[in-house]
């Protein structure tokens, strides 16, 4: 189990430098200079310009040698430094999607992992008979062919437009304010709850179609014909079943994480939800540079984490790992 | 008597038509009495055994009545040969290297099983250990997963689980094949051991080891080509046996001490027929150096000497035997 | 005679896998269902007389009728219009994406599995780094750097960042078979290593290297949707997220312009869950155990 996890641990170590180096390249390659085009739209007095771009460079650290910058910005990461945002000008990067981080969690984190429970049962349910299986998969084939932003603009337009019964865009009316209130809360689930249905919808179809298949070969294998040959009820055998299916399952929600981020990323731009997606998206199309570096980050470093927690999931649930024997190649 | 099988016929539905390939089996088995069934393979004797205690799809149960201890088993029906599965009849795989749960600890698996048939583990613990004990595997084995285990420990393992309810019946298939000639020693006579303290009363040894049968069982079943050759006492099957088939079978094992230099080792030359589509009659008749026009008409499977049946026009002409 | 036993044996394989593939349900219905959608993207764009961004309709939006099959965008533009041409996109993005992604995770799987030590860690690790990193956003960044983007460009990236998938399932299955008595067979007999992966190795695999395809052409279309959606497609041409951006964009949803954003989903649901269909009929062939007898 030791070198099991000595294993991942060097990859995510590995990936981390990675992506973080090539996150701090962003600026430096972006065609133009940063404190120009943040210049540009002050719309400042053209004496004025020379002025504030050298104090922007000094002040952002670009008039260093590159190595130095590349080492204050991860004494900067590790201070929680992320810099200063252009588009939303003078809010720090980390502020902007400090506020943004809540939504995301409260959106992704449910339609994960609930999607992942029931899609999962729901497959293995599906592969108990034949007539369940011949309606219920092609329906699952659907929903997972189905473009994650396609859907939200068909619940928007007919729960939002025709039946106007949830609003269609932001986390919460303008109206209000963030507070911890009832009238609050329940406005916020309102904002919620289409954009997380349409996450959860697609990403449900993906794991049932795959359940299904899994158990059908656990049903085939040696251990359940043994259990049959011994009278064990129907019950304990499909249990057995799900048991072991459950695994690779496990396995491809790790997997799976990266293309969540991108439906989550459209669904918010669909639903004007103020995600970290959006602000991504937000501050590419205003070419703020600092604030892409703080978004790619987050994501980033949510996905490793998320992974490293599967990865410890698994461990609890396969003992084969905790054996020496890995029960799926890493 | 314990098993009585009257014409049972089991035919594998497959995409290309019905697969026949247990034909009208008429037998049965004594209490305590260990039966080999012995043939090539595809002779049947795999899915005879199985019919008899685990008839899926693709098999299909075409007619034929089984009795077990005087109470008819309903093979043909899935749910209502549960009850009689493990407690009254029971398989040692072919597969007993995998055919325990890997994400389970053996122990808890057992007493899932157990519970799941009404029965106590707690109850049943105490005599647990004890036969783990009778084949020398340590009792931590109940706290351990399968893959920590060897693969003659699974195969013990697997032979006291599919015993622990005493059944009165026990299928074997092909539980030596894939052994060392040390482990079939000691597996064999572990089965012995089994029938003899009672924890089956009767077996059913599938093999294609005449060898072991010889040292083992005390009644010998050939099968050829989905059809029943010859049943009779071992020494009568090694050492006089009637049907054709069984006596091209017996000299063509080698034996120890021999020299093949001036003598071939002989063989049965032909294949045995695509039961697709099989011959009428009786099956061997292409390939039997006895055959005569008679043999288009399937032999019934009748007793020419005591507790020896034969199924061939030939040997009961021999025996002067009238229906 | 042993080459007679090996091309009757061939031809028998050949013919029982035929044999399937034309019965199975699942590969039927999708196959028809993706020729359909070719055969549009290829003849539609001949059926009408619009130009793709012509404001052909003076009056702006109007529902489908006789003259506008799909009805009119905000601006008059032919949707029907519109619609095909984006068939064509999407069939070039599936095909080359996905190709190009297949093509890589072949030969990274293969080298991997195949020589295994040290070049395999490398590669695994290689693997499962791309693997991780959310290529959604490394896309977005690349793609904000470009300011023109071409059809392919968008196809070479997003088959950049899909191949790990192919990479992964190529890997193992080698690692299985190069273990097999016939490799082993093949390896006493001194034949080179690249040999032995094509003449062995890559026919029993065929099966998973058709349906590895088959899934990247799917989701190289739902990647491509997705970066079209967000304003980062191609420049030159015009694609189904596109249409949907625009009608997201032009308030298609608030003034109920439904037949301007339901079209382009439906066609890529449709081919990307035809594609997925063919998939799992493919499976089915390949695997006796899934099949319904």
């Amino acid at each position: 189990m030791r070198k099991y996890f000595t294993r991942k641990i060097l990859i995510y170590l590995l990936t981390f430098f990675l992506a973080v180096t090539i996150d701090w390249m962003i600026p430096r390659f972006m065609p133009g200079d940063p404190i120009t085009n943040m210049l540009t739209r002050f719309s400042v007095n053209t004496n004025a310009i020379e002025v504030m771009h050298d104090y922007y460079t000094k002040n952002f650290g670009l008039d260093l040698p590159v190595w130095k910058q590349y080492l204050s910005f991860w004494s900067n990461l590790f201070q929680g430094d992320l810099g200063i945002s252009i588009y939303l000008f003078p809010k720090p990067v980390t502020e902007v999607i400090m506020n943004a981080v809540p939504y995301d969690v409260a959106l992704l984190l449910p339609a994960i992992v609930l999607s992942w429970l029931a899609g999962n049962h729901f497959g293995a349910f599906a592969a108990r008979s034949k007539w369940l299986d011949n309606t219920i998969s092609p329906l699952g084939y659907i929903l997972t062919a189905t473009p994650y932003m396609w859907l939200g603009i068909l619940l928007a337009w007919f729960f939002g437009i025709i039946l106007g019964i949830f609003p269609i865009a932001g986390a919460y009316s303008y109206s209000l304010s963030p507070t911890w209130s009832w009238q609050f809360v329940l406005d916020v689930l309102h904002h919620w709850f289409l954009p997380f249905v349409s996450l959860f919808i697609v990403q449900f179809g993906g794991w049932a179609i795959g359940m299904r298949n899994l158990i059908i070969y656990e049903l085939e294998s040696d251990y359940s014909h043994y259990l049959e040959a011994l009278g064990a009820p129907r019950s304990l055998v499909r249990k057995y079943a799900f048991n072991n299916a459950i695994l690779p399952q496990l396995t491809g929600l790790a997997l799976q994480l990266g293309v969540i981020v991108a439906g989550a990323l459209v669904t918010e731009v669909v639903f004007s939800y103020p995600g970290i997606g959006y602000l991504l998206l937000a501050a590419i199309q205003n070419q703020d540079y600092f604030l892409i570096q703080g978004c790619f980050l987050f994501i980033i470093i949510g996905v490793l984490l998320s992974n490293f927690i599967i990865d410890i999931v698994y461990v609890l649930f396969d003992p084969r790992t905790r054996k020496g024997m890995t029960g799926e190649t890493a | 008597m314990n098993l009585e099988v009257e014409n049972l016929t089991v035919y594998y539905q497959t995409l290309k038509g019905k697969v026949r390939a247990l034909e009208n089996a008429t037998f049965s088995i004594a209490d305590g009495e260990i039966m080999g069934l012995a043939g090539e393979s595809g002779c049947g004797k795999t899915t005879l055994g199985h019919s008899l205690i685990h008839l899926v799809p693709p098999m299909k149960h075409i007619h034929g009545k089984v009795t077990l201890d005087g109470k008819v088993l309903p093979i043909a029906q899935y749910e209502e040969m549960n009850p009689y599965r493990f407690d009254e009849i029971s398989l040692i795989p072919q597969y007993a290297m995998n055919a325990m749960n890997p994400i389970r600890k053996i122990g808890q698996m057992t007493g899932e099983l157990l519970r799941a048939k009404k029965h106590s583990y707690k109850n049943i613990l105490p005599e647990f250990k004890r036969r783990l004990d009778l084949v020398q595997l340590s009792h931590e084995v109940l706290n351990m997963y399968p893959i920590e285990l060897s693969g003659g420990m699974k195969q013990r393992m697997v032979m006291v689980l599919s015993t622990l309810l005493d059944p009165l019946l026990l299928i074997a298939d092909e539980i030596t094949s894939a052994l060392d000639v040390a482990s079939q020693k000691a597996v064999s006579e572990m089965l012995v051991e089994f029938r003899d303290k009672g924890f089956c009363k009767s077996a059913i040894v599938i093999t294609h080891d005449i060898s072991i049968l010889y040292q083992i069982a005390d009644t010998i079943m050939i099968m050829y080509a989905g059809q029943l050759a010859e049943k009779g006492p071992t020494e009568s099957i090694i050492h006089d046996p009637l049907h054709p088939y069984t006596k091209l079978l017996i000299s063509s094992l080698p034996k120890i001490g021999a020299k093949y230099t001036e003598k071939k080792l002989m063989g049965i030359p032909g294949k045995p027929p695509l039961l697709l589509n099989p011959p009428r009659g009786c099956r061997f008749r292409k390939r039997c150096p006895a055959a005569f026009e008679k043999c288009v008409e399937v032999p019934p499977f009748v007793e020419v000497e005591k507790d020896h049946y034969v199924a061939c026009w030939k040997v009961m002409e021999d025996y002067d035997y009238t229906r | 005679m042993n080459d007679n036993i090996k091309t009757t044996k061939k031809e028998k394989n050949r013919n029982e896998f035929l044999y399937f593939a034309f019965r199975n349900r699942k590969l039927q219905i999708g196959l028809i269902i993706i020729l359909f959608f070719l055969i549009l993207a290829i003849f539609g764009p001949f059926m009408t007389d619009h130009k793709i961004y012509a404001y052909a309709n003076p009056t702006g939006p109007t529902p489908p009728n006789s003259e506008y099959w799909f009805g009119t965008t905000f601006f008059g533009q032919d949707v029907f219009t519109q619609v095909v041409h984006g068939l064509r996109s999407t069939f070039v993005v599936g095909i080359l994406g996905g190709g190009i992604g297949t093509l890589i995770g072949i030969i990274i799987g293969f080298t991997a599995g195949y020589t295994g030590g040290v070049l395999d860690e490398i590669l695994n690790a290689f693997t499962n780094i791309v693997l991780v990193i959310p290529t959604l956003a490394v896309l977005l960044i690349i793609a904000a750097y470009l300011d023109v983007r071409s059809l392919f460009t968008e196809s070479v990236f997003i088959g950049l960042t899909a191949w790990p998938w192919v990479a992964r399932a190529v890997r193992s299955q080698t690692f299985s078979l190069r273990s097999r008595e016939f490799v082993d067979l093949a390896r006493l007999s001194a034949v080179k290593p690249i040999k032995i992966i094509f003449s062995e190795i890559a026919p029993n695999m065929m099966s998973y290297l058709v349906m590895s395809f088959i899934l990247q052409f799917g989701g190289a279309i739902l990647n491509a949707a997705t970066l079209d959606f967000i304003g980062l497609g191609p420049t030159n041409a015009i694609s189904l997220g596109m249409v949907m951006q625009y009608a997201v964009q032009w308030g298609a949803l608030q003034f109920g312009m439904w037949w301007w954003f339901v079209p382009p989903g439906l066609a890529i649901t449709a081919i990307v869950g035809a594609l997925y269909s063919m998939n799992v009929g493919l499976d089915e062939v390949f695997n006796p155990k899934l099949r319904e007898t």
